[in-house]
């Protein structure tokens, strides 16, 4: 594990200048350069839902990140943690900050919670992953820092201290990102339950071993006088809002209740600006470095160590190897990757191969089957015909007969009138 | 079976309506009990309500605040006694406290602890009601209220909470309260009460007072009011502070006192009419008369129609 840089005092003499150089300019010089470049910074908030994380932010950055139709991932119940991240491009003198938030809607939430943490993991690892792959890249131009910074964490206000789920997910986290817990919705707790509450958390902290964000040291007594009032007011209770109420006259953001006015920006009422200025104004640059230089390394140092492990069988090796070449085992892995993808594709083309030789078998087989009941219907047509002739047939002979019978009639009938005729005659001679 | 005729006019003063008086003094000497379950994750202030409540230290922590409050790995129940006394009347208060509900990392059936206890509260009456020989009064340990204390996030009920109310508003009364509500404004009280109050009917939870046992018109109107006023949104506290000249409860913080008695402030009081002073006798009512005999027809039918106790009997005699 790499601990922070100890200032190493160099053993170079200091030589007193004779004239006026310049390079006291140099800051200035860097100064301008980041300010065209801009500055990113991705902050992650974690906690259950209802703990006011999204007022928080949209107090802190001075806008509606979160705006009223927009406060969905709190108000839909989640089966499973979410990620979700929001960028916002915040302008102020002339200085970009291109602003992240990590939003993990659901943490907590649900009746079951374990592992809750893991995708909140794998979002943390992969954007130190990206990182890495783009550190390794030949072409380095663009190299977009989307690591997370830092973690805020929201603990609610029971009063009593940490709930399991609160150690946990801070156990996990804090060699992985800068963690720092916060009390939230700290107006429900009067002062002296706000300092015990304190106190209780700082102990089960320290009990548990969890490596919260520390602020550094400086030489500078000023500075180290407000970093130790910080330092004894962890973990900061804060509230948050952004409604703007008239109290005795001044216009202060806080909260309206019927027997009071919580402001957000009172000392005395919550610790809310000494987050503010210590996550915007003085440390924000600080973040980024301890996230740069301790948990990127851990992260880089353990995934590369991971992969010449899995390289190298040879145990004894593996110590040179790790010193050797990582790239070149990087390369190899590559080299591997892609035999293999070729192998996929090529099996993958043999069963859609297969796939196709089969869908033809079928469809001969249907065709054969079709052309089969056409033959069938048309016999059965066939024999319907015959039958319908053979009727036809009969009915004709009947009808024949019925004729010949008629004309017999007939033929009777005349001949019967002609007898007749021959009687009445016959009778009339009489 | 014959009708009594209605109304014959007195023709003098008998004194029947002195058998008021008569319960009177007989209840006031018998006094009763009165079984309450506090139910809800820790840190929402249970403990300080029901000492509140109760104006008296009453639940398990009745050493005050600052003692060591550690979660418990499982859910455990844990009934503390107390006898109070006000008016010449005598109540035996049972505070059943559930520490360990809901504060794991998996909750799942962290509910069943709890059912299993009521379930046996009402196997114990049960057993008692069946004997031969009868107590003339048997010790009533069952649940009469469940509060189910809900936390103020601001949004909608948590899962847990939808479950265990689903779960257990058919055994025994619950009665759903927003604790630490000094945490939300007004206008953010009302949205979420509205919230959650849709969201139990989505989820066909009845609390108490249930809709299907009001007995008559008086009753449904009352009850309508004060179903369209829960859950209550309440705060707790047993320390007075000082405010216009008066003392009152409260808690101090450094914008203002927040008086718990005050009902623009929190909705204390109400809870605490309705709880005692109007519906203490109809919860234990509703107790015995519905949620106690559903246990005991099911019991009854489970056991085929025969009394648990004369059924062991017969197996006896059979061996």
């Amino acid at each position: 594990m790499i601990e922070r840089p100890e200032s190493t005092v160099a053993s170079i003499a200091q030589r007193n200048l004779e004239g006026y150089v310049g390079f006291a300019n140099l800051p200035n010089q860097v100064y301008r350069k980041s300010v065209k470049r801009g500055f990113e910074f991705t902050l992650m908030v974690v906690g259950e839902s209802g703990l006011g994380k999204s007022t928080l932010i949209n107090s802190l950055f001075l806008t509606d990140l979160y705006s009223k139709d927009y406060p969905g991932p709190s108000l839909r119940i989640k089966k499973t943690v979410q990620v979700e991240q929001s960028k916002v491009l915040v302008k102020e003198g002339g200085v970009q900050l291109t602003l992240t938030i990590v939003d993990t809607p659901g943490f907590g939430d649900a009746v079951d919670n374990s592992n809750c943490w893991q995708p909140v993991i794998n979002f943390i690892d992969s954007k130190c992953e990206d990182f890495l792959n783009a550190e390794s890249r030949v072409n380095r131009r663009l190299m977009p820092d989307n690591r997370v910074h830092c973690c805020l964490y929201f603990i609610a206000p029971s009063g009593h201290g940490l709930k399991p789920l609160d150690i946990e997910f801070m156990k996990r986290l804090h060699d992985k990102v800068n963690v720092i817990p916060l009390i939230a919705k700290a107006d429900t707790l009067t002062p002296e339950e706000c300092q015990l509450f304190k106190k209780q958390i700082m102990k089960e902290i320290q009990e548990h071993k969890i490596r919260i964000y520390e602020f550094p040291d400086t030489e500078d007594d000023e500075d180290s006088k407000l970093i130790r009032k910080i330092k004894e007011r962890m973990p900061l209770a804060v509230v948050g809002s952004n409604v703007v109420i008239e109290v005795n006259g001044k216009k202060v953001r806080g909260r309206q209740y019927p027997w009071g006015v919580a402001e957000v920006e009172n000392g005395e009422h919550c610790d809310f600006t000494v987050l503010r200025n210590m996550l915007i104004r003085t440390h924000m640059q600080d973040l980024k470095d301890v996230t740069n230089n301790v948990h990127y390394e851990n992260y880089r140092s353990k995934k590369l160590a991971a992969v010449t492990c899995n390289g190298g069988v040879d145990t004894s090796k593996t110590k040179n190897q790790m010193t050797r070449s990582p790239l070149a085992q990087m390369e190899e892995e590559r080299r591997e990757h892609v035999m293999k993808m070729k192998k996929m594709e090529t099996e993958m083309e043999q069963v859609f191969e297969m796939k196709v030789k089969e869908k033809k078998q079928k469809l001969k087989d249907s065709e054969a089957e079709l052309e089969r009941r056409h033959e069938q219907m048309k016999k059965n047509l066939e024999v319907q015909y015959k039958e319908l002739e053979e009727k036809r047939r009969h009915h004709e002979e009947e009808k024949s007969n019925w004729e010949a019978q008629q004309r017999i009639l007939e033929q009777q009938k005349l001949d019967a009138s002609k007898t007749m005729e021959k009687n009445k005659k016959k009778g009339k001679i009489f | 079976p014959t009708v009594p005729r209605a109304g014959s006019t007195l023709l003098g003063y008998i004194g029947i309506d002195t058998i008021i008086e008569q319960m009177r003094k007989k209840t006031m000497k018998a006094g009763f009990d009165f079984n309450i379950m506090i139910v809800g994750h820790s840190g929402l202030g249970k403990s300080t309500l029901v000492n509140t409540l109760f104006k008296s230290q009453v639940s398990r922590w009745s050493s005050g605040w600052g003692g060591e409050h550690k979660i418990p790995k499982t859910v455990e129940i844990k009934a503390v006694s107390h006898v109070i006394e006000e008016g010449g009347v005598k109540m035996k208060l049972t505070v059943i406290d559930t520490p360990g509900f809901g504060d794991q990392i998996n909750n799942e059936n962290c509910w069943d602890p709890i059912s299993k206890y009521i379930n046996e509260q009402y196997e114990k009456f049960l057993k008692e009601e069946v004997n031969i020989a009868r107590k003339k009064r048997i010790p009533d340990t069952r649940v009469h209220c469940c509060l189910y204390f809900i936390s103020p996030t601001g949004h909608s009920l948590r899962q847990l909470d939808i479950e265990f109310m689903k779960h257990l508003s058919r055994v025994v009364n619950i009665i759903p309260v927003i604790a630490k509500s000094d945490t939300m404004t007004p206008d953010e009280k009302n949205e979420f009460k509205h919230r959650v109050r849709k969201e139990l009917e989505t989820h066909g939870i009845e609390y108490y007072p249930q809709n299907e046992f009001d007995d008559d018109m008086e009753d449904k109107n009352e009850n309508d009011k004060i179903r369209e006023a829960m859950p209550f949104a309440v705060v707790g506290s047993d320390k007075e502070f000082q405010v216009n000249g008066k003392r009152v409860l409260g808690r101090k913080t450094a914008w203002g006192v927040v008086e718990v008695e005050n009902p623009n402030h929190c909705e204390f009081a109400l809870l605490r009419d309705f709880l005692i002073r109007s519906h203490l006798q109809d919860l234990k009512e509703v107790t015995h008369n519905i949620h106690y005999e559903t246990y005991r027809a099911r019991r009854l039918n489970d056991n085929g129609g025969l009394h648990p106790i004369s059924a062991n009997n017969t197996q006896e005699s059979n061996l």
